[in-house]
């Protein structure tokens, strides 16, 4: 008998008889203005958030506030005169010098300041992750106030991997002091457009 | 009303004072307290200890000592819950489970059953309540700070209505003081930690005398203080309830 | 050597420093206010946790269909399946996977199960050398020390400390303890790892039936880091870390770091469904104990644990002893129910190390009844056999006393007398209690002598 077979064997003969999953359709959403929530959230959590009222203000922030000789990368054609437009077609240790990726959401999640990705968005699955800085353009109509909303959106969708992001990489690890910037991105900036 | 009143075993032998206020409390407010003579203990001690199973013959020692009463009501929050959860006879089961359900600690029993709102009572001091896990999370006598869900507190509403009597707050409202029976022996080292914790928020805080519905608590804690020679006294919450009549 | 002393033992050594003791408990205190903090702000926190615990009681009564559903969704998804019994087989596995590829090298995100498992040492006896990527378990490696703290593994270590260790095995500058700096420094040599390892392995925090994904919670984004890099991904979960469908993941993601330490989300909820194109995902299913587990009515409830840690924040026990003391990867109270299943013998005094107030209950997101478990689990340790003779000695002389009114009422006299006028017999270093307690002072009698004496019989 095989390993497979026998602990399948055992967990048959051992659970308790079935009890009902319960309904959680009965969590509210709350009355609330999930920008402002979402904005309050983000910050409060050490990540940068601005509405930008285009593309345009977002390219001037970009030059602004990053370094434009480093490798800047991004999945948006809108932003290619900032950017290089990426794909996933490269080995993944080809980013490794990636000093600034910028990203489109699929959704924000106001009640934790996370936003949706999917790897259609990032380019490459590393893109998110290995960027020195990590920059997500966030259409503000796509915001939710909830994670049980923002499963609801995501639905059955077969994405091959998604990740929820919720600010700058971080650790407490060494005496409960926050370190923003443990091995993912040393920032992230929200930009929120209409 | 007829009241059995169950004394626990260390009470009896080294707190007969609040064994004796309860029984005045109780008689001041109207009921008709009988104290069986020849009950001895809950079973506790060996239950916690992993031997509930030699605790059948007291059990139904408790169980013909008090059946019969309309309710039974002992000062140990500790003790009633062990009860309530764990009285059980082979002999007998219908008489435990009537026993089980008319058992109460003294100042649930005073909120709950007796609903009295004014008490004539007098001790002027600032005391720390502390909150006994057997009471706070057994037997729900205040909320937890754990859960989010509306304050209460029964201790708390029982001691306002003491008069010149000033609550102390507290920085942990509700941690463990560390007695749990037989741990504060087998691990002495942990238990005294938490003894000397707990003290030292309610001294940090002004408290002259740390009150609470379970002696056993207030035992550990005694012994710390003693042994640092504190000025802080502990009080049993039946002392201070029935305390026009204490010589100070 | 620290594995066969108790937990009392341990927890007395932790305790000689008491400023120490101070610092540790503290730190979790704090943590644990931070808990409270965030699950004040969240609307229905506690139907939040009933809705999880009511899940995973499914999870359990469905644990066979789930996993055939899951297997069978991995399998559609392209991701190999694996099952193992034990540790050892699970060792086993990932040897395989890493050996058939001529791989010498992994990068390892935090697994609870392959510490368990000592997957590290049995890959380094087989010449496979494995890196743990999470700052607090990198640092626990190269100290050679296993974790203390499911969430946070070196809670208990001073900055100076890992300064020093810093220096040692990375060449820092000596005395330099600032956690920015470190954590830089951290970040530059781990960066390095990710880039050149074959080989990635997970952990898995939550298992989707219904969709064969599964997601890795991380703060550090180390788990990414090493699995988008990687050819060959392996991920290691127990077979209790099922839940049924993907909107789930909205009841446990809510829950999840708020409990585990104050935060409304990881940064990094990571969701891996197929392979990327070049890439290889392997899925190994872990027993190891907990179809046993499932089979005992009293104490299957503890498969529902998701490993947040807030039981040991709130535990003043664990604060005040370290998650050392309780010589199992996993300690504190889930510790202590989940342990004497494993390895009873090893593990009896685990279930003794609380005083059964019902914190870690109340905190518990899955609403395991933590504190009950403990005192089921001491009937079933004495019961087995595992309780010193002379305790149940005692117990038995304890039994006696308290059935019988005369016997008690004499012992209690007794006591009180050697207390009044022979108190050297118990006040000295032979008896426990008096170490750092006076005993109670003796009244001259008791409540029953007085009310015999004063109270007139009708």
């Amino acid at each position: 008998m095989s390993s497979r077979d026998s602990i399948l064997a055992a967990v048959l003969k051992n659970q308790p008889p079935l009890t009902n999953l319960p309904d959680i359709s009965g969590f509210k959403v709350p009355e609330e203005d999930v920008v402002e929530k979402y904005k309050n959230t983000f910050s409060g959590i050490g990540g940068l958030v601005y509405s930008a009222k285009n593309i345009e203000v977002i390219k001037n922030h970009i030059r602004e506030n990053f370094d434009t000789e480093k490798r800047i990368v991004s999945t948006l054609p809108a932003l290619s005169d900032v950017a290089e437009i990426c794909s996933a077609s490269v080995e993944p240790q080809s980013f490794e010098d990636v000093e600034l990726s910028i990203i489109e959401a699929r959704l924000a999640v106001a009640e934790n300041g996370a936003v949706w990705l999917t790897e259609e968005v990032m380019g490459h699955r590393i893109i998110p992750y290995i960027s020195q800085h990590l920059a997500v353009v966030v259409d503000e109509s796509l915001i939710v106030s909830t994670m049980h909303e923002a499963y609801a959106k995501i639905a059955d969708e077969a994405y091959g991997f998604g990740g929820f992001i919720g600010g700058p990489s971080k650790t407490a690890d060494i005496e409960q002091a926050l370190v923003l910037g443990a091995h993912g991105p040393l920032s992230m900036t929200v930009y929120l457009i209409k | 009303m007829k009241i059995g009143l169950f004394i626990p075993c260390y009470v009896n032998q080294l707190y007969p004072n609040a064994a004796i206020a309860t029984l005045e409390l109780l008689q001041k407010l109207g009921a008709e307290v009988s104290y069986p003579s020849k009950q001895t203990c809950c079973g506790q001690p060996m239950a916690n200890s992993g031997y509930e199973h030699l605790t059948q013959s007291c059990n139904d020692l408790f169980i013909e000592n008090f059946s019969g009463f309309d309710y039974v009501v002992a000062p140990s929050a500790s003790c009633v819950l062990h009860i309530k959860d764990h009285l059980h006879s082979h002999a007998d089961e219908k008489a435990a489970s009537e026993i089980r359900g008319k058992i109460y600690e003294l100042v649930e029993f005073l909120t709950d059953i007796l609903k009295i709102d004014t008490l004539d009572a007098y001790f002027p001091h600032k005391v720390g309540i502390h909150q006994s896990c057997h009471g706070l999370r057994g037997l729900y006598l205040a909320q937890m700070s754990e859960l989010v869900a509306p304050d209460f507190s029964k201790p708390k509403q029982l001691l306002n209505m003491v008069k010149g009597l000033e609550i102390t707050e507290l920085e942990r409202a509700d941690e463990c003081c560390g007695f749990g029976g037989l741990f504060c022996i087998a691990e002495e080292a942990v238990s005294v930690k938490m003894g000397k914790d707990r003290i030292t928020d309610h001294t940090n805080h002004g408290a002259e005398y740390i009150t609470s519905p379970d002696l056993s608590c207030l035992m550990h804690m005694e012994g710390i203080l003693q042994r640092n020679n504190s000025k802080v006294k502990i009080i049993h919450i039946a002392e201070i309830l029935n305390s026009s009549s204490i010589k100070v | 050597m620290k594995g066969t002393q108790d937990h009392a033992t341990l927890a007395e050594v932790f305790n000689r420093d008491e400023d120490r003791v101070d610092w540790h408990d503290g730190a979790l205190w704090w943590i644990r206010q931070k808990r409270d903090r965030s699950a004040n702000l969240t609307p229905q926190w506690e139907e939040l946790r009933e809705a999880a615990s009511a899940i995973k009681s499914n999870v359990i009564s469905n644990l066979h269909d789930y996993l055939l559903q899951f297997e069978d969704n991995l399998k559609k998804n392209g991701v190999k399946v694996y099952w193992a019994a034990d540790a050892e087989e699970h060792n086993q596995i990932v040897y395989k996977i890493l050996s058939d590829k001529n791989i010498n090298q992994m990068v390892k995100s935090k697994s609870m199960l392959t510490e368990e498992c000592h997957l590290n040492e049995y890959l380094a006896d087989r010449g496979i050398d494995v890196i743990n990527s999470d700052l607090g378990e990198y640092i626990q490696q190269i100290d050679n020390e296993p974790p203390s703290h499911i969430v946070l593994p070196c809670i208990h270590k001073k900055k100076e400390e890992i300064g020093e260790l810093f220096h040692e095995h990375l060449g820092t500058e000596k005395g330099l303890s600032d956690p920015t700096l470190l954590t830089r420094v951290a970040r530059n040599h781990l960066r390095n790892v990710f880039m050149t390892r074959r080989a990635a392995l997970t952990g898995v925090n939550f298992a989707v039936a219904d969709t064969g994904e599964y997601v890795v919670c991380t703060n550090e984004g180390n788990a990414d880091m090493g699995a988008h890099l990687c050819e060959v991904q392996i991920a290691s979960m127990g077979l209790e870390k099922i839940i049924p469908e993907r909107k789930h993941l909205g009841v446990f993601l809510r829950l999840l770091a708020r409990s585990a330490i104050g935060q409304p989300i990881t940064i990094y909820s990571s969701h891996f469904r197929k392979p990327r194109p070049g890439q290889e995902m392997h899925l190994i299913l872990v027993d190891k104990g907990r179809s046993e587990l499932l089979a005992r009515p009293d104490f299957r409830d503890s498969l529902k644990c998701i490993k947040c840690g807030s039981c040991m924040n709130t535990c003043p026990v664990y604060r005040k002893s370290g998650g050392l003391s309780y010589h199992n990867t996993i300690s504190g109270p889930i510790g202590a129910i989940l342990a004497p299943n494993l390895d009873m013998k090893k593990h009896a005094d685990l279930p003794f190390a609380s005083t059964l107030c019902g914190s870690c209950s109340n905190v518990c997101p899955v609403k395991i009844p933590i504190h009950e478990q403990l005192y089921k689990w001491r009937q079933v340790i004495v019961k087995e056999g595992y309780s010193a003779s002379r305790k149940t000695f005692s117990m038995k002389a304890m039994a006696l006393t308290l059935s019988s009114p005369e016997i008690y009422n004499t012992a209690g006299k007794t006591g009180r007398w050697i207390l009044n006028h022979a108190p050297f017999a118990i006040n000295n270093k032979f008896n426990p209690w008096y170490k750092q307690r006076d005993m109670p002072d003796s009244p001259e009698q008791s409540f029953s002598e007085w009310y015999s004496k004063n109270v007139k019989k009708s």
